[in-house]
């Protein structure tokens, strides 16, 4: 059975090495700050007995006083996932870094997030539109879209 | 003493358009291919021709009324994103699920992944160049499943069968006389068919060795499904995380070393023979009773999010669904198996000539309705 | 459709992309109203009283009876398409067996999937490319108007926008059955078409007089 890590255990795990940055949000996933995202992800993915080696997925919610970019791991020798989040409050220009010198699997999610939500990863390869055209006004995903 | 100049042919690569409808590439996808003679140099695939957006369509519509919009993801096979929706709107509500109608569940869900895995063999063979042949007798067993969902619900291809706490509507009698009917009859016809593929020296030559993913590149990408576990990932939900009632049945997970295209067909043959061997010990344990929770038709989860996912035919599908107690979805993330492996192709196809990037790409089974949501 | 002298070469691959966009803005603007359905078949049928000259029956059943389709199958009524060309529904009978992949060499072009602003160009390239006679079969209900993704901002509602349609064939997807049963009355409408062109009224070169 694959065991979801709960927030408290995320933030036991981590909280000694990166003071500060890590905080529970909600029963089953932990907060990152953006700016120790790499180096958190990196941690959990290179540490003995941690191993979270497979990205499951990125994706990102509008509440709409933040922007909230979701991210969950799985490692596969421990069968173990753990999910955390990162939170960007700026509504014009927000911003996160990005994964893909980790996990090559983060490339086209986060172009997907940028193309539909507007959320701009610092250094990304290849930053531009995925689904919709080149010069599309606007991001339908966001609550505040309209057509 | 005249010295011999070796003569080279100046060459520089050129880019060619493999445009959104070509008969080959299994619905609407563009590749950009940068190509040295007929050596492919490197890929740009470019997508986002089918994108109807879902996400944003689903934030409108009730949790009930999203159900037919899932099952136009991945439309080879209908019953895994309804299974897979379903079981995340029931974890998010707390929802209990009576046995019957999981057990139906999973009979179905093993059906579709048979009638997918035709359609999957059967497309990469007509890439390999056997026109037809091989495609449309696949597809006759295909359409033996439909009959058999038609009987279900009265639908061939998107059926809207599921619901949330259970199923719309029972089995009716002649099902289960039917499908135990059709369990050695499809079993005779893959050995049938695979005395004629397994050991075809075309096949062997055309598919083995070419295009082979590594298991520590499947591992960075996040490749699921038969692509992972032909390249040494051993790696099955149904085993690993199990949902619904799969740790009651005994079945294997075929998994192969070398990452090819050959190893790709020939796990997707072995699971169709172990989807067999899970129908056939369901049918014998259906237990009676409801085959569906009273819930409302229109419910309104509790705040909160949840994340579900299945073994679905193609890869590791799920949801994501975030509600604010209301009755349509706040935000619903489809984790698309197609899209995540399709990620791989560019490291797959590097040094490979255009008629083994075809093969390649109908090996690893992508449905485009799901890449693009 | 010819390449017109003054076309500009462009190879860099963000020059291509921004160009695919400016494409399909200038398509989606230009595409707000239905194109009305050809019913010009109905006006020769009043006016000739259905009387056919043998040359116009010949080439109306040939035409009729070996229908080539394009390839054009997006999304999941390619499905119940695939299921037509299949043996169960074998629409090789009406002569239809061959999917032709240059549209040079096809006559009818059954849409079967959702059409989307990104994808519009494409189709009206493909649909510009067939040569005259040519006809459509709007297949399943994202063809006749959008279906269950019209409120979507990136669908279009329904090919009339673009091409004009000749044949509806309602269903989500349509069964085999349904669509077979719309390729026979698209059939029953190529019967009536006066196929033999009036040849101009050209001054008799054999009349002597004054030319």
């Amino acid at each position: 059975m694959t065991a979801a890590l709960s927030a408290k255990e995320i933030v036991s795990q981590l909280s000694a090495r990166f003071p500060g940055a890590i905080e529970e949000a909600g029963l089953d996933s932990a907060l990152v700050k953006s700016e120790s995202l790499p180096a958190a992800a990196e941690y959990l993915k290179t540490a003995e007995g941690l191993k979270y080696e497979y990205l499951n997925y990125i994706t990102a919610v509008d509440y709409y006083d933040y922007f909230e970019v979701v991210y969950m791991l799985t490692s596969l020798e421990y069968n173990r996932s753990v999910t955390f989040k990162v939170r960007c409050y700026s509504r014009d220009n927000p911003s996160v870094p990005s994964l893909t010198g980790l996990y090559q699997g983060a490339d086209w999610q986060e172009r997907e997030v940028y193309d539909l939500m507007g959320i701009t990863f610092e250094g990304h390869p290849n930053l531009k539109r995925i689904f919709l055209w080149e010069g599309y006004n606007g991001y339908p995903l966001r609550k505040d879209w309209n057509r | 003493m005249t010295t011999t100049q070796e003569l080279t042919l100046k060459t520089e690569p050129f880019v060619l358009n493999m445009g959104p409808l070509h008969p080959s590439t299994h619905g609407v996808y563009r590749m950009r291919v940068t190509l040295d003679g007929e050596v492919v140099l490197d890929i740009e695939p470019i997508f986002g021709y089918l994108h109807r957006g879902i996400e944003k369509l689903m934030e409108e519509r009730t949790y009930t009324g999203c159900i037919p919009l899932t099952d136009r993801l991945d439309y080879a096979s209908a019953m895994s994103n309804n299974f897979s929706y379903c079981l995340a709107v029931e974890k998010l509500g707390g929802i209990k699920v009576p046995e019957r109608a999981e057990y139906i569940r999973v009979i179905t869900a093993e059906l579709q992944r048979i009638a997918n895995h035709c359609l999957a063999i059967g497309a990469m063979l007509n890439d390999a160049g056997a026109l037809g042949t091989p495609f449309f007798y696949l597809w006759r067993q295909r359409e033996k499943i439909y009959d058999l969902f038609e009987m279900l619900c009265g639908q061939r291809v998107l059926y809207n069968y599921m619901r949330i706490g259970g199923v719309s509507q029972d089995l009716p009698d002649e099902f289960l006389p039917a499908v135990k009917k059709f369990i050695p009859q499809l079993r005779h016809f893959i050995d049938e068919y695979e005395f004629f593929l397994k050991q075809n020296e075309i096949l062997i030559a055309r598919a083995k060795g070419v295009g082979i993913l590594s298991k520590e590149l499947a591992t960075n990408y996040g490749i699921s499904g038969p692509v992972a576990r032909a390249s040494g990932i051993r790696w099955d939900l149904r085993k690993n995380d199990p949902y619904s009632v799969y740790d009651r049945f005994e079945f294997d997970i075929p998994t192969r070393e070398n990452g090819d295209c050959y190893d790709r067909y020939r796990v997707r043959m072995e699971e169709m023979k172990q989807s067999l061997r899970i129908v056939e010990q369901s049918v014998k344990q259906v237990p009676g009773g409801p085959f569906r929770t009273e819930v409302n038709q229109v419910i309104r989860p509790p705040a909160g999010e949840a994340y579900a996912h299945i073994e679905g035919p193609k890869g590791e599908l799920g949801y994501y669904i975030v509600s604010d107690n209301s009755i349509a979805p706040y935000r619903s993330h489809i984790r698309s198996t197609s899209l995540i492996n399709l990620g791989a192709l560019r490291q797959m196809v590097k040094g490979w000539k255009v008629a083994d990037l075809i093969l390649i790409f109908g090996s690893i089974d992508i449905t485009m309705g799901e890449v693009d949501r | 459709m010819e390449i017109s002298s003054d076309r500009e070469y462009i190879y860099d691959a963000a020059e291509l992309d921004r160009h695919e966009g400016q494409v399909i803005e200038k398509l989606k603007a230009s595409s707000r109203k239905s194109i009305p359905d050809p019913d010009a078949w109905l006006d020769e049928d009043i006016k000739r009283n259905i009387v056919l000259t043998s040359l116009d029956w010949v080439l109306n059943w040939a035409r009729r009876s070996s229908l080539w389709t394009a390839v054009c199958y997006p999304a999941c009524c390619g499905m119940e398409w695939m299921a037509t060309l299949a043996p169960r529904f074998d629409a090789s009978r009406f002569g239809m067996e061959i999917m032709r992949a240059s549209p040079r060499q096809a006559d009818l072009l059954i849409t079967a999937g959702t059409l989307t602003w990104k994808m519009a160009p494409n189709v009206k390239r493909i649909y510009d490319q067939m040569p005259e006679p040519k006809w459509v079969i709007a297949m399943g209900a994202c063809g006749i108007s959008g279906g269950i993704f019209r409120s979507g901002y990136n669908v279009v509602p329904g090919y009339n926008k673009i091409i004009p349609v000749d044949v509806y064939v309602p269903g989500c997807p349509p069964r085999p059955e349904a669509l077979i049963y719309g390729i026979q009355q698209l059939q029953k409408k190529i019967a009536k078409i006066k196929a033999v062109p009036d040849l101009p009224k050209l001054p008799n070169p054999l009349k002597k007089g004054k030319k």
